[in-house]
């Protein structure tokens, strides 16, 4: 099932598939939001945002705004 | 010996690798920091004695993410590896990871590779290999990465005696890229090996896509050659080159690394859940604050009371061991006061830098970020905001330097103009003496002392007007901007007891010795301004005092007499004098007057000033400061110059007004405006003026 970032819940795992290029920072592609990585929400913080991810092992925090135009795939268990 | 008797090295890796752990195990005490020419970044460099006669300057570079540059601390590293005229142009680099993040610390490794640099890869943190389970196939790396692996613990002090003989046979080691990265688009890239045979491809790629010039090929010579691409078809480009390089990074990990989940433990997930709870967290993150203000306050008291004393002794051996004269008064009156003004300041300049070096350290700062980022933008601003308001607590200037990784420009522009209200350890100078004269030294709850209360209440205020101001600003700035929120939450680790008293000992005598400066030349213009006058009132002063005291008062007295009088007309007397108008509606008398105006240049000059003015006006030299101003008094109303209103009036003062040359400074060249600092400046100590105005009026 096709959705973002922002719709998944904690623990669940899902794959990232597209994302617009100008919606995203260069530092995040760096980090390694690539398509094809493996994506997780570890914590979401008080107030709902910002996420707490591990983006193919790595351990970063963003925000909603940039988080709901990362189009993912849910892995199913 | 066929090698180089010095060779240059540079140490290159991401944030939170322990690349400075290396730094400082390679170097030890060796280490010396600066500034990069022109810029404000920390250059940092050190020798290692690699064997007798033969060293290595060690030059640690800012931690980067990769060679696509987004602020200046990355573009030092990537001017420095492209020129190879430059002067700390390395040998050989040494590219720092952590075998927790391997696979995300290798792309700036490959990337150092293709500028065909000799590198070695360190592999650190490897004492916690076996806690996550993870093993490493060393040779198949090596062959892949065509490198020479060091695996190393600089917390436990393992392999850096491997590393060191690496470095010393460098010569060996493979300067071959270790992938091939200009396959993204053949054509292109064709196009250019033809134009520039004589450049490396991927020096010219770095060329096109960053903002960097260097020797002989410069970006229009580029540009013209019909090499140009649109921005977006550039970031493209970028994005194929990195997907390129992970999937290199991804087949090579996958036969060189295996990971065993059985046996990881997942402390750090339990640990995030506290530190980052909607309760617990907030609870932590205040507990910590009030552990700090307590320690500032109340715990270096007793070493502070110490050095004050000492410094009143020395002042007044020197006074009876040297001949009578000018030079003595100097010595007694203008250098030891002023330098004895800023030394008392080291046990909480040292307690501040030790809290924020351990929060940083630890990797806990990084959650205070995640868990402040949605409650900072109300106000504006980022979550990273947070970092550069309490590191603004020690000192403005390099919290305002820490807002370059705020990616977005309106909220690193609010939290650079917001930034001086955090109280900085310049104002503790002026707070404590205050505190001490004129709040209660009394505890409430038998615990908590009030004169720390009060300190942390002058914090609290700092900050509320910070993120107050941030506010308005947020509402009147008119600045669109695409909001880029991207933040690393590394590993959680316990801080090392040899970075943090480094980083203590550098960050203090850099205080000290800098602010130093500034009092010690001003301490002494100011004793100078004091000591002499002009006209008859001034050189007369004796005789005119004696007419007019008519009933017979004792030597002692007399002299006081008379030494007050020289003040007043003194030069500095008839220039307090002039601005006392400005200034008394908010409770001052002149000589205040002057300590304020003085400390516009820097704050923490304020208790060298008074003290100088102090010195010169009484004639004894014995008394501490506190005494001496404890004992001044208003000679027309009787009270004392230092009561509770105007007290609280100039610490309500102090907590508003820009008064800080460097800041200034460093505002402009963050900025690149004058409009900037200037606004700074009239905004905070008009605001400043109104406080403490309607303060004094009221307690009065």
């Amino acid at each position: 099932m096709q959705t973002s970032i922002v719709q998944l819940k904690i623990g669940q795992k899902a794959i990232i598939k597209d994302f617009d290029i100008d919606d995203v920072p260069l530092k995040l592609i760096e980090m390694g939001c690539l398509p094809g990585n493996l994506v997780e929400i570890l914590q979401i913080a008080p107030f709902g945002d910002p996420l707490f991810l591990n983006v193919n092992d790595s351990f970063l925090a963003i925000r909603l705004e940039t988080a709901c135009k990362i189009q993912v795939e849910i892995c199913s268990e | 010996m066929q090698q180089k008797q010095n060779i240059k090295v540079a140490l290159i890796g991401n944030p939170n690798t322990g690349k400075t752990s290396v730094f400082n195990q390679l170097t030890g005490l060796n280490q010396q920091v600066g500034n990069y020419p022109g810029i404000t970044v920390e250059k940092k460099q050190g020798i290692c004695n690699l064997s007798p006669g033969f060293k290595a300057e060690i030059l640690d570079l800012p931690g980067t993410y990769s060679l696509n540059a987004s602020s200046i601390d990355e573009n030092v590293v990537i001017e420095l590896l492209l020129n190879k005229n430059d002067k700390d142009y390395p040998d050989v680099a040494i590219l720092v990871t952590d075998v927790e993040n391997l696979k995300r610390n290798l792309l700036l490794f490959t990337q150092i590779k293709d500028l065909e640099i000799p590198t070695i890869l360190v592999i650190n943190m490897i004492d916690r290999m076996e806690l996550k389970g993870i093993s490493l196939d060393i040779p198949y790396l090596e062959e892949q990465l065509k490198t020479k692996i060091a695996l190393v613990s600089s917390r436990k002090k393992i392999g850096v005696d491997n590393l060191k003989n690496l470095i010393v046979n460098y010569n060996a080691l493979s300067t071959e890229p270790c992938l091939n990265a200009s396959s993204i688009d053949i054509a292109y890239f064709q196009g250019l090996r033809k134009a520039f045979p004589n450049q490396s491809l991927y020096k010219l790629w770095l060329v096109i896509t960053q903002d960097v010039n260097f020797s002989n090929l410069n970006k229009n010579v580029v540009e013209t050659k019909n090499f140009a691409k649109s921005n977006s078809d550039l970031k493209r480009l970028q994005q194929k080159e990195t997907i390129k390089r992970y999937q290199f990074i991804n087949d090579v990990l996958k036969i060189g690394r295996v990971i065993d989940t059985e046996n990881a433990t997942d402390f750090r997930s339990k640990l995030d859940r506290v530190l980052t709870h909607k309760f617990w967290g907030y609870f932590i993150f205040i507990a910590i604050l009030l552990l700090i203000f307590e320690s500032i306050f109340d715990w270096s008291g007793y070493p502070m009371d110490f050095i004050d004393k000492s410094f009143a002794n020395l002042s007044n051996f020197a006074n009876n061991n040297l001949p009578n004269g000018v030079f003595t008064n100097l010595i007694t009156q203008g250098i030891i006061p002023g330098i004895g003004g800023i030394v008392i300041f080291i046990p909480q300049i040292a307690f501040l830098f030790m809290f924020i070096s351990i929060l940083e350290e630890s990797g806990y700062m990084s959650r205070v970020v995640f868990l402040m980022d949605k409650i900072m933008r109300r106000f504006g601003l980022s979550g990273k905001s947070v970092v550069p308001l309490i590191s603004g607590t020690a000192c403005a200037i390099p919290a305002i330097m820490a807002t370059r990784n705020i990616e977005n420009w309106k909220e690193r522009l609010i939290t650079i103009l917001v930034t001086p209200f955090t109280t900085c350890s310049a104002r503790l100078p002026v707070y404590s003496i205050i505190i001490s004269l004129v709040i209660p030294k009394t505890r409430i709850l038998g615990i908590f002392s009030t004169q720390g209360l009060v300190l942390m209440m002058l914090y609290l205020i700092g900050f509320g007007t910070a993120i107050l101001s941030a506010w308005i600003l947020n509402k009147i700035l008119k600045i669109k901007g695409k909001t880029f929120f991207v933040v690393e939450m590394p590993n959680y680790k316990l801080p090392l007891f040899k970075n943090v008293a480094l980083n203590v000992i550098e960050k203090t005598k850099a205080f000290v010795f800098g602010a130093g400066k500034i009092i010690l030349a001003i301490s002494v213009i100011l004793w100078f301004l004091a000591s002499y006058g002009p006209g008859k009132n001034f050189d007369n002063a004796s005789e005119i005092v004696t007419e007019q005291s008519k009933n017979p008062i004792s030597k002692t007295e007399l002299n006081t007499k008379i030494a007050s009088y020289k003040l007043e007309n003194s030069y500095i007397g008839i220039m307090g004098k002039a601005i006392e108008p400005a200034i008394k509606p908010l409770g001052y008398d002149w000589k205040i007057g002057i300590a304020i105006i003085s400390s516009f240049a820097a704050r923490e000059v304020f208790v060298g000033t008074l003290a100088t003015i102090y010195s010169v006006g009484g004639s004894d030299n014995d008394e501490t400061i506190k005494n001496k101003m404890q004992a001044e008094i208003n000679p027309i109303t009787g009270e004392k110059i230092f009561n509770f209103s105007s007290g609280i009036s100039l610490l309500l003062f102090y907590a508003f007004a820009m008064q800080c040359a460097s800041t200034l400074a460093i505002t402009k060249k963050e900025t690149n405006s004058w409009k900037w600092p200037v606004f700074q400046l009239f905004f905070m100590s008009g605001l400043a003026y109104l406080v403490a105005l309607i303060a004094f009026q009221i307690l009065k």
